[in-house]
């Protein structure tokens, strides 16, 4: 009894191995919404209709991206297969030893000219902060959107204006944290944008940047969450809120709210793929990488929402909206018009003095 | 002369009946088992974990084990930098550190202490790899000037100790100076002892407000025939069963500035356009918000306190000559106390850890504790502080709890 028992469940062993070899589930963890659905539509359907053998299951706790990773790897229980992250994350998960290294030209796609990929993506994009665990998908941009209807005559158009209570009054809606606003403070206050993190390295700069930032707290609202500064000028709350660029772009293209953007110093940031260190599928993963990467795909995830994709050759293909059939160029971050002033974040700056800034903003918001 | 009395196979009666009792009371804890295990392992551990991570702080001597050990001869209050074979340990320390991957652990762990540790730490991971002969201190200080600061070898022997006090210090506002003395952290840093006893007080007034609304409705619950006090009851249940995150944003529809309320008070003039009123974003918000949503907590334990409340009470008190009010205030109120109790201390206790509202509707001022215990796990990852904030909350709710216990008394508390 116990003989033919223990053959049963040998050969159920056999059967199941069989069956998990032929079949992979990926958990692919991304921020859900908009964004999840082009990374469906642009990566997953296409590569589960070429790999029938491969299930992408998608999670939507990017949010928590980075704690939820270091708790899985901590504790030795990685149930992710790949995760979705900001570059100034991964950059910490790298550090910190909780992603795997990339390889460029070995795991990645070649350009179809043949360029390897370590010159096809943007320049430095691959090695956020020195690390090289990143993998980069697009380029987003932290931007304003103002309401068409708040103001007479003279609309918005400088960084300085989004700051001037007296020419253009209204409630504005910014991001509940120091990153950004301190610089655009120092922008607005006359700080040439090449020199912000220069001053913002001293006592004075930083005091400066905050005096900046007191001219416009009382008629701020202050944002948490992606989603709720387009809803905020939609609602007429605000007449000017600073937003991502691409949540903007469907406020105004797709539900056609009455906004108009404003690029003047836009924030370029990146967001990308890592792979969590001890995941149990990582062949299946980098196969899945080297696809969902290449430059067809980034630029077909531009037909589904309004973020740059990250390879030069990748940009010329970017084609027409999916659903509206407007040209999606004009309304990339990158596009040369919109990109005239832009700032980019200097991680490593920020990795020093983030957690004493965070705390001053959050004492001065309290005050 | 008593015999002991036996069962049929000889054992005696007070063994066997002992033997089946023992039996029973196994199998009844057989049964509480599986709970027990459950609560071991998914709530009295993580807290034990929780409580251990606010000291814990052994990635220093981790990362840099040779060095935090000749660290050890070197005397700190002198104003000389440590000698040549620390450098020399140190530098081997880091380039270990460096191709295992740890030096970034390290670098966060350093940087709460020292703003400028992080990329001090990033820069020299990789350029001390070209350091492989003396003058050891020379070559790491031309690296970065700060190695040649003294307070920095201060903190790193300062750290090298497997706990530490200073996520507890930084969460009360103070810090280690770089002579290792406790001091206040500068103003403009302050923040966590007076978002504790804004999240106090904030609590306290939300329970009054639940007690204020919730106390005529429970009585009308208890008194209306039977038929009229189910509507009521569904009309307060439905919206605890409606979710949190819908009954939060309804209020932000509600109340926002160009928001339902704000439009009726134009349309019927109390206010003018410009002269909306903001109500929400701030405390007001954080008040409402919570005080809706938490009134069921309050509403319930009333009601079935003053279910029991026989109403020939009231109306022996009203025959025997007490106005409407005496009869009220002297024999209703009184037994209806414990319901008060339990209703106010659970919407007291859940207040307090409350975190979605305060952070959908409180803007900048009507936030909680709770909010940076929660930005602290997922967005900074300073699990240390968040740990230590934690059990300074925990400990609060326990001291007014015991409080409570000491003026109420816990067992006149009455859930239902």
């Amino acid at each position: 009894m116990r003989l033919l028992f223990g053959s049963s469940a040998l050969a159920m062993g056999v059967v199941l191995g069989a069956g998990t070899a032929l079949a992979v589930d990926l958990t692919v963890v991304s921020w859900g919404g908009a964004y999840t659905a082009s990374q469906q539509k642009a990566y997953h359907d296409p590569y589960m209709a070429e790999n029938p053998d491969v299930k992408i299951i998608n999670d939507d706790s990017a949010a928590e991206g980075l704690a939820k990773l270091r708790a899985q790897v901590e504790s030795g229980n990685v149930t992710w297969d790949l995760v979705d992250m900001v570059a100034s994350d991964a950059i910490t998960a790298c550090d910190e030893g909780l992603i795997e290294e990339i390889d460029p030209d070995a795991m990645l796609a070649a350009a179809p000219d043949g360029t390897p990929a370590s010159k096809d993506f943007f320049a430095g994009t691959l090695t956020p902060g020195g690390t090289n665990c990143f993998v980069p998908q697009i380029v987003y941009s932290t931007t304003f959107g103002y309401r068409t209807d708040a103001f007479e005559g003279e609309q918005p158009s400088t960084i300085a204006d989004v700051f001037d209570l007296e020419k253009f009054p209204g409630r504005r809606a910014l991001e509940k944290k120091p990153i950004g606003n301190l610089e655009w403070a120092l922008i607005a206050d006359g700080v040439s944008g090449d020199q912000v993190y220069e001053v913002l390295g001293t006592p004075e700069g930083v005091d400066r940047a905050f005096a900046k930032l007191d001219t416009i707290k009382d008629s701020v609202v202050w944002w948490t969450k992606g989603a709720q500064p387009p809803q905020l000028l939609a609602d007429g709350e605000v007449a000017i809120a600073s937003a991502y660029n691409g949540r903007l772009f469907s406020a105004i293209a797709e539900k056609n709210q009455p906004i108009a953007m404003l690029w003047d110093w836009q924030v370029f940031d990146l967001d990308g793929w890592v792979i969590p260190k001890g995941t149990p599928n990582k062949d299946a993963v980098l196969k899945y990488l080297m696809f969902a990467t290449d430059t067809q795909r980034l630029a077909d995830q531009a037909k589904f929402i309004s973020y740059g994709p990250a390879r030069y050759s990748s940009g010329p293909l970017v084609g027409k909206h999916a659903d509206l059939g407007i040209d999606m160029k004009p309304h990339m971050p990158t596009n040369e018009a919109n990109a005239k002033t832009i700032l980019n974040f200097d991680y490593v700056w920020w990795a020093d003095h983030r957690a004493e800034l965070d705390e001053r903003f959050n004492a001065w918001l309290a005050k | 002369m008593a015999h002991e009395l036996t069962t049929a196979d000889g054992v005696p009666l007070r063994i066997s009946l002992e033997r089946a009792l023992l039996r029973s009371r196994i199998r009844a804890a057989l049964l509480v088992v599986p709970l027990m295990a459950f609560l071991l392992f998914a709530f009295i551990l993580p807290i034990f974990d929780m409580l251990y991570r606010s000291v814990e702080n052994s990635i220093v001597a981790q990362v840099l084990p040779e060095t935090v050990v000749v660290l050890r001869d070197w005397d700190e209050t002198g104003d000389a930098l440590p000698d040549e074979t620390v450098f020399e340990t140190a530098v081997a320390d880091i380039q270990a550190a460096f191709k295992a991957k740890t030096l970034g652990r390290l670098a966060r762990r350093l940087n709460y202490e020292k703003p400028g540790m992080a990329s001090l730490l990033r820069k020299s991971g990789r350029r001390s790899l070209r350091i492989t002969e003396a003058p050891w201190s020379e070559q790491l200080i031309k690296i970065d000037r700060k190695w040649g600061d003294i307070n920095l070898w201060r903190l790193i022997k300062r750290e090298s100790d497997h706990v530490t006090e200073s996520y507890f210090l930084a969460a009360v506002d103070m810090r280690l100076d770089d002579l290792g003395a406790v001091s206040w952290q500068p103003e403009n840093r302050q923040i966590y002892l007076q978002l504790f006893w804004k999240t106090v007080w904030m609590s306290g007034l939300i329970t009054i407000l639940c007690l204020l609304l919730g106390y005529p409705v429970a009585f009308l619950l208890a008194t209306l025939p039977l038929r009229t006090s189910n509507l009521l009851m569904v009309l307060v249940l439905l919206p605890f069963w409606t979710s949190l995150l819908v009954r939060t944003t309804s209020w932000i529809a509600l109340l926002q500035h160009e928001g339902v309320l704000n439009d009726l008070m134009v349309v019927v003039g109390l206010i003018s356009d410009d002269g909306r009123l903001q109500m929400i974003h701030n405390k007001i918000g954080t008040f409402v918000a919570m005080t809706h949503i938490l009134l069921p907590f309050m509403i319930l334990p009333l009601y079935s306190v003053m279910k029991t409340i026989p109403p020939s009470y009231m109306r022996a008190a009203r025959s025997l000559g007490a106005t409407p009010f005496t009869a009220f205030v002297r024999v209703y109120l009184p037994n209806t106390v414990s319901g008060i109790g339990a209703g106010s201390i659970l919407v007291f206790i859940l207040s307090i850890g409350y975190y979605i509202t305060p952070a959908l509707v409180g803007g900048r001022t009507g936030t909680f504790i709770s909010n940076f215990i929660a930005s602290h796990v997922s967005v900074t990852l300073n699990w240390g502080l968040a740990a230590a904030l934690g059990v300074i909350l925990l400990a609060l709710v326990l001291a007014l709890y015991l409080l409570y216990d000491r003026i109420v008394g816990i067992d006149n508390m009455k859930l239902g």
